[in-house]
């Protein structure tokens, strides 16, 4: 089964070594990892999507804890949380098929973020499903490459407090 | 200290960190990189600086003086090759939690990157084997990172943690200041056991009509032998111990049931098939010990106490698991309970079982077994043994008696052919009292062989065994069982050196014999040896094999039991 897990980390040299060392070295799948800073500098918060059986993400949660960067891990799939991902995709451009990449754009919320006279690059934001939604729908019209950031989540409303961490 | 505003150099910092941190041995070998250290070295009279031949001699030193004191082992060497050098007896510490400091210099850090001389990424490569590992950038960060350092491989489940020291690290200055406290947020070890959890264990241990206590590493480790010794001796429990937990508990004692797995004993394997409640302390279910998983101690409610939440259900799913520091776990158990089960008719089949097939060995020709049989007669189970890796080292396992935790060092994890040399001589730098013995087979032996002159260097009275039987026994004994007898390059009888002579030309007295009629004279000749070490060669049978055996992946119920080839000799 698939699994979101948010962890915290220091912000310091090799931590995200670290942890894909102990993915790769466990032998554990990783199929989106992203990375970046939060509300502190010196914390950074890595939103992994892996996949297996429960007594695998046990093993990978306790291992994510044991690594002495780790300031906490949430498995995020037991709770409501929300999820994005970006994704940029340029897509063929003629004359002829612009109006329907734009439908497809606006449907899908997305922003042109640029344009010339071979392609136009659509900017898309959403859960991973709908990404892939709209990358299914642009085939058709010709993708000539996508980029992904992998997903990023966070937990619903009462947010899990960082409290105790700057000290 | 007096020159509390006076800056100190990045080597003088570093002494300083060693002083606070009360290192009285540190195994090393200089080098390019290490030059300001080894310069600062000549001014400090408060450790003893022990000179290697080879860097991984230096890391298997740390590793067998840790494990014989409980304190941390520590390590200097240079960059590139001297930090590569060290990589085996880190990740041998690494699967052993052995609690290792290991200083690697470093090209200065501008240099970094650049494929300069003697330039290894070591803090790269030692990522997945250490516990936690560190490049120092700053030097005002050096005091607090070796504070650190010291903190992470002691604390919690102990493990290796590499130091990496960039050469203008060292050479540059800043002001010393030890911190107390350290306060690392995202390492907090839980040595409480939760009291629910352990109430309920004590409530098992009660109702079981066939426990067993399943005893690892941890125990010694946490220095819990008194407090195990205490719970097994007043409720009248089974122990059966892990490599790594022999010592834990007495192995003279009637109680234990000796080592467990795959050369465990037969009764102890029947008994973790059959127990009702399996108590497993310390230990972590190594595929070695359980063989196939689906049916180990199958029908048995499973506790496991272990102070790292990882080792618990990582390979066979436990009933009750507590998370805290063993010792005090096993106390609290103890608390708990107030009367002593009964279980004479548990004990009745253990000791049937026994019986049944208690270990034994050739006696008309010279076995390994043999000769461990009569090192634990001589020493009465109060040496520190130190064993090399195969066939000998699970004959100690079955032969030995320990008397006493730290006592038997062996590489149980990595399996590391050459651990016994240098951990020998690092345990005889921290253990003074009791004899220091290493055992080693033909092949390993020749694995470290160059440490054999640090041992005469610092007249060291270890007794260097080497259990000779012209072959990698225990690669033979599986070729033999499981690979058509095809011995493919496992016979060394050819090519091994006259080891007497290689003894006497480094002025170690040595002595060799092939006969059962001499063994205990020669053993008591080479311990009444003093004045440094000595270097005996028993030339035992080359077709001996250990048994009993529960081949890789089976159950422990397919276990072979007696020599099944007709066309051996022995």
């Amino acid at each position: 089964m698939k699994h979101t897990i948010s962890l915290l980390v220091e912000n310091r040299f090799g931590a995200f070594d670290r942890v894909a060392t102990m993915f790769s070295g466990k032998g554990f799948n990783i199929q989106s990892i992203s990375i970046g800073e939060t509300e502190f500098e010196e914390i950074s918060r890595m939103t992994i999507v892996t996949s297996g059986d429960d007594k695998i993400i046990e093993q990978v949660v306790k291992q994510l804890n044991r690594l002495i960067d780790t300031i906490k891990v949430i498995d995020l799939t037991e709770h409501q949380t929300i999820e994005r991902e970006l994704a940029l995709v340029k897509v063929n451009f003629q004359k002829s098929n612009y109006s329907e990449v734009k439908d497809v754009c606006d449907i899908f919320r997305g922003n042109v973020v640029d344009i010339n006279n071979k392609t136009v690059t659509l900017e898309i934001t959403g859960p991973p499903a709908k990404i892939d939604a709209a990358i299914n729908v642009l085939l058709p019209l010709g993708i000539i490459e996508v980029a992904r950031s992998g997903m990023v989540a966070l937990k619903r409303g009462d947010q899990v407090k960082v409290k105790a961490i700057n000290n | 200290m007096k020159a509390e505003k006076q800056k100190l150099t990045g080597a003088e910092i570093f002494f300083e960190c060693l002083r606070e941190e009360g290192v009285d041995t540190i195994f090393g070998y200089p080098g390019g990189a290490t030059l300001q250290i080894y310069e600062k070295l000549y001014d400090v009279d408060f450790l003893e600086h022990v000179l290697v031949r080879h860097e991984q001699g230096a890391t298997h030193a740390a590793e067998g003086y840790a494990k014989a004191t409980g304190k941390v082992g520590v390590v200097l060497v240079t960059s590139g090759p001297g930090a590569t050098n060290t990589v085996t007896g880190i990740a041998d510490a690494y699967m052993d939690s052995v609690p290792i400091v290991v200083f690697t210099g470093q090209v200065p850090t501008h240099l970094i990157g650049n494929d300069a001389f003697q330039e290894a990424d070591i803090v790269g490569i030692t990522r997945p084997i250490t516990k936690h590992n560190f490049l120092v950038r700053d030097i005002n960060k050096l005091a607090e990172t070796i504070r650190k350092a010291f903190f992470i491989a002691s604390t919690g489940r102990p493990g290796p943690v590499v130091v990496d020291l960039p050469k203008d690290v060292i050479a540059s200055s800043a002001i010393f200041d030890y911190p107390k406290e350290v306060d690392i947020r995202g390492y907090k070890p839980q040595y409480q056991g939760h009291m629910h959890q352990i109430k309920k264990a004590a409530e098992k241990i009660k109702n079981a009509k066939k426990p067993l206590l399943y005893v690892g590493g941890g125990v010694i480790m946490s220095g819990g032998s008194e407090e195990l010794k205490l719970l097994a001796k007043e409720y009248n429990l089974p122990v059966t111990m892990t490599l790594q937990g022999l010592g834990a508990f007495p192995g003279n004692d009637e109680q234990s049931l000796g080592m467990l797995g795959m050369h465990g004993t037969f009764h102890a394997n029947m008994a973790v098939n059959n127990c009702d409640l399996l108590i497993a302390l310390g230990a972590r279910f190594d595929d070695r010990v359980t063989g196939k998983v689906d049916t180990f101690a199958k029908d048995a409610y499973k506790i496991q106490v272990d102070l790292d939440p990882t080792a618990i259900d990582k390979n066979v799913l436990v009933d009750l698991p507590i998370v805290g520091d063993v010792k005090h776990v096993i106390a609290e158990i103890a608390a708990e309970l107030d009367e002593k089960p009964q279980l004479d008719d548990w004990w009745q089949q253990i000791r049937s079982w026994k019986e049944e097939c208690p270990l034994e060995y050739d006696t008309e020709h010279l076995c390994t077994a043999h000769v461990i049989e009569k090192i634990s007669e001589l020493t009465g189970g109060n040496a520190v043994i130190v064993s090399d890796v195969g066939q000998h080292q699970m004959f100690i396992a079955q032969y030995y008696k320990f008397n006493h935790p730290r006592s038997h060092l062996s590489s149980g994890g990595l399996g590391t052919m050459g651990f016994s040399v240098p951990a020998a001589i690092g345990a005889a730098f921290g253990v003074k009292d009791r004899p220091i013995i290493s055992i080693s087979g033909d092949g390993g032996f020749q694995m470290n062989i160059q440490e054999l002159i640090t041992a005469v260097y610092y007249k060291l009275p270890i007794k260097f065994i080497i259990v000779n039987n012209s072959f990698l026994g225990m690669v033979r004994q599986w070729q033999e069982l499981f690979h058509a007898e095809k011995y493919s390059f496992t016979d060394l009888g050819a090519s091994n050196p006259d080891f007497v002579k290689i003894g006497e030309a480094l002025g170690i007295p040595s002595f060799s014999t092939d006969k059962v009629s001499e063994v205990e004279d020669v053993l008591n000749r080479a311990f009444n040896t003093n004045g440094g070490p000595t270097l005996i060669e028993f030339k035992v049978v080359m077709e001996d094999m250990v048994f009993p055996m529960v081949p890789s992946g089976a159950a422990v119920s397919d276990m072979i039991i007696k020599r099944l080839n007709p066309k051996r000799m022995v």
